[in-house]
Formats: structure tokens, C-alpha cells, sequence
């Protein structure tokens, strides 16, 4: 009778296991078709002239390190930003909480591109003139920086109470609880969310190229502008643009991954 | 509310009720260790505490019942101050801090209730450890980074506790490692590793498994019987009966009988006192 049963389970898992991969390989094969088509669509359809792009995918690509270096500056100044505005819309003083609450609301109430514009078209007019890739910076530091200030602070008051109930019975000043208990504890939830917005900072930092920075969208625009081919340049950046967000994904899944690891030797409830 | 005036003015002497007598582990001349007068507390409209007080001789053990809402944990928390009650008086090992209901006191007030936290360790009904630390990082840091204590020496005595609650191997273990009870025990190691004049436990097994209470309970009645002082709030009967010097029953934010366990749990007088007792007896004999 055991032995009937356990032949029943394997075969059970055995017929699971075949429906699954047989799903996989249906949804790799969607995959392939949907690559397969449009590269068969840009070669017959379109005179692809692999010459031009031979010239042009180099020059956009030289773009890449431009896209990056904005993005990693704005986040690491998004993140001092939201440290600072959490701390604020934390803080129980009006004036730090008030200026903080401004910012929020202000940086996440207008659009992104009206802010970059703002900075290269309209600050001039007060005679403060910015380089392209300063006003990149400056816009999605601070637009960055507003959104993930509400962030940080959901974080930090995820922190459950008795956390902080516990550093005070022991106590620990409250500056000592903040910094030694709260925020570790804190740092472990954000961290995934400041690997997101890292990404999708990586697009919108496309936006820069309005303000006439070298990054992979205005390479693409202005040479494929040149030639009337914005089409296979366009199509170009689209692809240099999903191939770094796939890599940064996979970077960030991994960090997440290891912080929840961690969080199941370590942390769930105290 | 509109006498909040007349609530802050704190009574000059310590009431001192004619049952609260030292203990037998009390040294015989000694002054009590904790004086909590008049505390009073009121949430918005709702007088959870009416000036209950309480006196407590270093090596005793007390414990204080009664049913929930009673005010009873308020009154425990209002002792190292996690709730700042709205009249009254604290003194522990001679620190003094007084209600200040109207925040008139500054920076020099919070130094006090500090001085009052590192003389009264607390246990929590929820362990309260801390996640992100280890079982010996959370016994020594808050002696390093309160006390000032070095390192070695705050690892010594912590594990000196560790191996008192029987749990010294999971020194270097994360607290999501370990059951309820060796959480809680770990909890009450990292109280006594900051070498307080007094603990202070807030229901301490009540978020238990009723198979992990019972190591929690042995690891208090051992504290208890070495001469401990030690403050309880409890629905352990037990435990209450037999480690206690002296239980309190308290019922609508004051404290209704006070005496020796034989007494206040088998021999009640106050009618409330008795109406709690007897809705206990009838749940347990049904357990």
C-alpha cells in the first residue's frame, strides 16, 4: 500500500515536472518568434545598409558611459537627497518637516522634463548657466531624490516599534537607536528600491538629450537625423538601452536576492 | 482633563501601603530600591492609571495581576518611562524623575529617564530583539554603546548571562534562529548583561507557545530565588504563587489588594480581587 502510494506521488511529480518545462520551452519559443520577426522585418523590409550600420552603432555605443555616469551620479545624489528628506518628513520639528514635505510634493508634482528644461533654459535667465550634464544630474538627483525620500521613510517606519522601545528600555539616547538599530534595518528593505529606480533611472536619463548631452539617445537622434535613418538608429539605442537594463536587473535581483538570503538566516521578526 | 494642574502636583512623601513589608531575601535595614508614587496616566479622555504606587526592596520579587485593560502594563511602562505618565513619581537606585506633562523640563529630564532605563532592564511580552544582530551583539550593544563598556568585558559578563538562561551555544546565532523561549531567554540575558537594579517583565510569556513557557518561567524563578529584584506583570498564577515576595492586584488603573501570594491568590478579600480569581480557577481547572 505504501509503495503504491509513493509510486502514485513520483509519478505525479514526474507529470509536473514535463508540464512544466513543456511550458518553458512554449515560452522561450514566443521569445525566439517575436526576435525572429523583427529581425527578418528590419533586413527585407528596410534597406539595412550594414555599412551605415557599422559606422553608427559605434558612435552611439560611445554614448553608453555618458548614460551611465549621469545615472550613477544622480542616484548616489538621490540617495543623500531621500536620507535627508526621510529624516525630515521624520523629524517632529515644523520647519525641517515642512521644508522636507515642499520638496516631495513640489520635485513629484511636475514633470521630470520641465525640471531638466528649467535648469538649462530657464535658470540662465538669473544668470546661473549650467553645463548639459550638470542640469542631467541636478534634475534627476532631485527628482529622484523626492520620490525615494518616500521611499526611505515607509522604510525606516517599517522598523516595527518595539525595536525602537527596546534600544530606549536599554537606554540608548535616541540618535544611539536610530543609527545602531533602526536604520540597518531599515537599509535592508530600501536597498532593493534604490536598485530599481537605478534602472529606471538609466531610461529616463534619455531625457538629457533634450538639453543636447552626448548620451546613446542623442548620438542615435543626431546621427541617424543626419542620413534620414533614425528608424535603424532608433532601433539601435532601443536595443543598447534594454540590454543594460537586463544586465542592471540581473545585478540588482542578485543583491536583492543575497539581502533576503539574509534575511532568512538573520532577520524576520525579533 | 481641565484639573491637569492640580494632577501634576506630586504628593511630597511615598505612600507606603501596609502590606508592602521587605521580603524574606531583603537584607535586613535596606532601603527599597524602587519608589514609583501616584502614577497617574491618562490617554485623551481614558484615566488608565489613578495614582497607583508601588515600593520595592532590592531582592524581591513582586508581581502584579489583573485582567487586561486593567493598566497594569502602562504602569510597568511608565516605570523607565516608555509611557510618560501624566502625574507621579519615579526613584530607582536614587534616581528621581516626575511626571512632566506639559514638556517644561528639558534635555537634563531625558538624562534622568536614561540613567532610570540603564538601572531597570526590561523584558517584553514580543522578545523585542534585534533582528540584524546576534545573539551576543544584542547582549553587548547597548552596554558598549551606552555604558561605555569595552568590548571584552561586556562579551564576559554577556556570556556570563547567556550560560545563566542555558543558551551559550547560540552565541553567534540570529534570533530568527531561535524558538520563543530561547528568544525570550536571550531577552533576558541582554537585560542583565547591562547589570540593572532592577527587571522588569511585561507579560513576558504570553506571546508563547504554551510548550515554550514553561523555560522561560524556570529561567525567572531561578533569577528569583537568587535574590533578583524583580518586577512582573503576569497571568502565570504559578509562577506568581511561588517566586513571589508580594503580588499586586490591580483593577481600573489602581491597586486594589496588595499582600504575600498566599493571601492576595487563595485568600482574596477585595470582591474584585475575588471575581478575577475566580474566573481563572474556573478556566484552569478546565485546562
Amino acid at each position: 500500500m505504501h509503495e503504491e502510494a509513493q509510486a502514485l506521488a513520483q509519478s505525479v511529480a514526474a507529470d509536473e515536472q514535463r508540464r512544466s518545462r513543456g511550458w518553458q520551452n512554449r515560452f522561450r519559443l514566443v521569445w525566439g518568434g517575436i526576435v525572429l520577426l523583427l529581425i527578418s522585418f528590419i533586413i527585407f523590409s528596410l534597406n539595412v545598409e550594414i555599412s551605415f550600420i557599422q559606422t553608427a552603432a559605434p558612435f552611439i555605443l560611445q554614448g553608453v558611459w555618458l548614460t551611465l555616469l549621469v545615472s550613477a551620479v544622480s542616484i548616489c545624489l538621490a540617495t543623500i537627497l531621500a536620507i535627508i528628506g526621510a529624516l525630515g518628513r521624520l523629524s517632529r520639528s515644523p520647519l525641517l518637516n515642512g521644508i522636507a514635505s515642499f520638496y516631495v510634493s513640489f520635485f513629484r508634482g511636475t514633470p521630470l522634463i520641465l525640471q531638466l528644461l528649467f535648469w538649462y533654459l530657464a535658470l540662465p535667465q538669473i544668470g546661473v548657466v549650467l553645463d548639459p550634464i550638470l542640469c542631467a544630474m541636478a534634475a534627476l538627483a532631485m527628482n529622484y531624490g523626492a520620490y525615494m525620500t518616500e521611499i526611505f521613510r515607509a522604510g525606516i517606519q517599517a522598523v516595527p516599534l518595539g525595536q525602537r522601545e527596546a534600544a530606549a528600555a536599554l537606554g540608548m539616547a535616541p540618535r544611539t537607536a536610530f543609527l545602531r538599530i533602526v536604520a540597518p534595518q531599515a537599509f535592508r528593505i530600501i536597498v532593493p528600491a534604490i536598485g530599481n529606480d537605478f534602472v529606471a533611472m538609466l531610461k529616463d536619463s534619455a531625457l538629457a538629450s533634450t538639453v543636447g548631452l552626448q548620451e546613446i539617445l542623442w548620438r542615435a537622434r543626431n546621427v541617424g537625423a543626419k542620413e534620414f535613418k533614425t528608424l535603424q538608429t532608433f532601433m539601435i539605442a532601443g536595443v543598447v538601452y534594454w540590454v543594460l537594463t537586463i544586465v542592471f536587473t540581473a545585478v540588482q535581483n542578485r543583491i536583492e536576492a543575497r539581502l533576503s538570503a539574509g534575511d532568512r538566516n538573520k532577520a524576520t521578526k525579533g | 482633563m481641565s484639573d491637569m494642574k492640580q494632577l501634576s502636583s506630586t504628593p511630597a512623601t511615598h505612600p507606603v501601603h501596609p502590606a508592602e513589608k521587605p521580603g524574606v531575601l531583603v537584607k535586613a535595614g535596606a532601603e527599597p530600591v524602587l519608589k514609583a508614587t501616584n502614577i497617574t496616566k491618562w490617554f485623551g479622555d481614558n484615566h488608565v492609571l489613578r495614582g497607583a504606587s508601588i515600593t520595592v526592596w532590592p531582592g524581591e520579587t513582586v508581581c502584579i495581576l489583573g485582567r487586561s485593560g486593567s493598566g497594569k502594563s502602562t504602569f510597568l511602562r511608565s516605570l523607565n518611562f516608555l509611557e510618560d505618565p501624566t502625574d507621579g513619581t519615579v526613584e530607582i537606585d536614587g534616581v528621581i524623575v516626575g511626571a512632566d506633562p506639559f514638556h517644561t523640563e528639558g534635555s537634563e529630564r531625558q538624562d534622568r529617564i536614561r540613567e532610570v532605563r540603564m538601572r531597570a532592564g526590561m523584558v517584553f511580552q514580543e522578545f523585542n530583539l534585534f533582528p540584524h544582530l546576534s545573539v551576543i551583539e544584542n547582549c553587548v550593544e547597548a552596554p558598549i554603546h551606552v555604558k561605555g563598556m569595552d568590548r571584552k568585558e561586556a562579551e564576559a559578563i554577556a556570556e556570563k548571562y547567556l550560560a545563566k538562561v542555558g543558551l551559550l551555544e547560540k552565541r553567534d546565532e540570529y534570533p530568527s534562529r531561535l524558538s520563543g523561549g530561547q528568544r525570550q531567554r536571550v531577552a533576558i540575558a541582554r537585560a542583565l548583561t547591562m547589570q540593572p537594579k532592577v527587571l522588569l517583565f511585561d507579560e513576558p510569556t504570553s506571546a508563547l507557545d504554551p510548550t515554550l513557557v514553561g523555560e522561560v518561567l524556570k529561567v525567572m524563578a531561578d533569577l528569583a530565588h537568587e535574590g533578583r529584584t524583580m518586577i512582573v506583570v503576569t497571568h502565570e498564577m504559578d509562577f506568581a504563587h511561588e517566586a513571589a515576595d508580594r503580588v499586586y492586584y490591580m483593577d481600573q488603573g489602581e491597586f486594589a489588594e496588595v499582600g504575600p501570594p498566599e493571601q492576595v491568590i487563595d485568600a482574596p478579600k477585595d470582591p474584585r480581587t475575588k471575581e478575577f480569581l475566580s474566573r481563572f480557577r474556573t478556566l484552569g481547572a478546565k485546562k
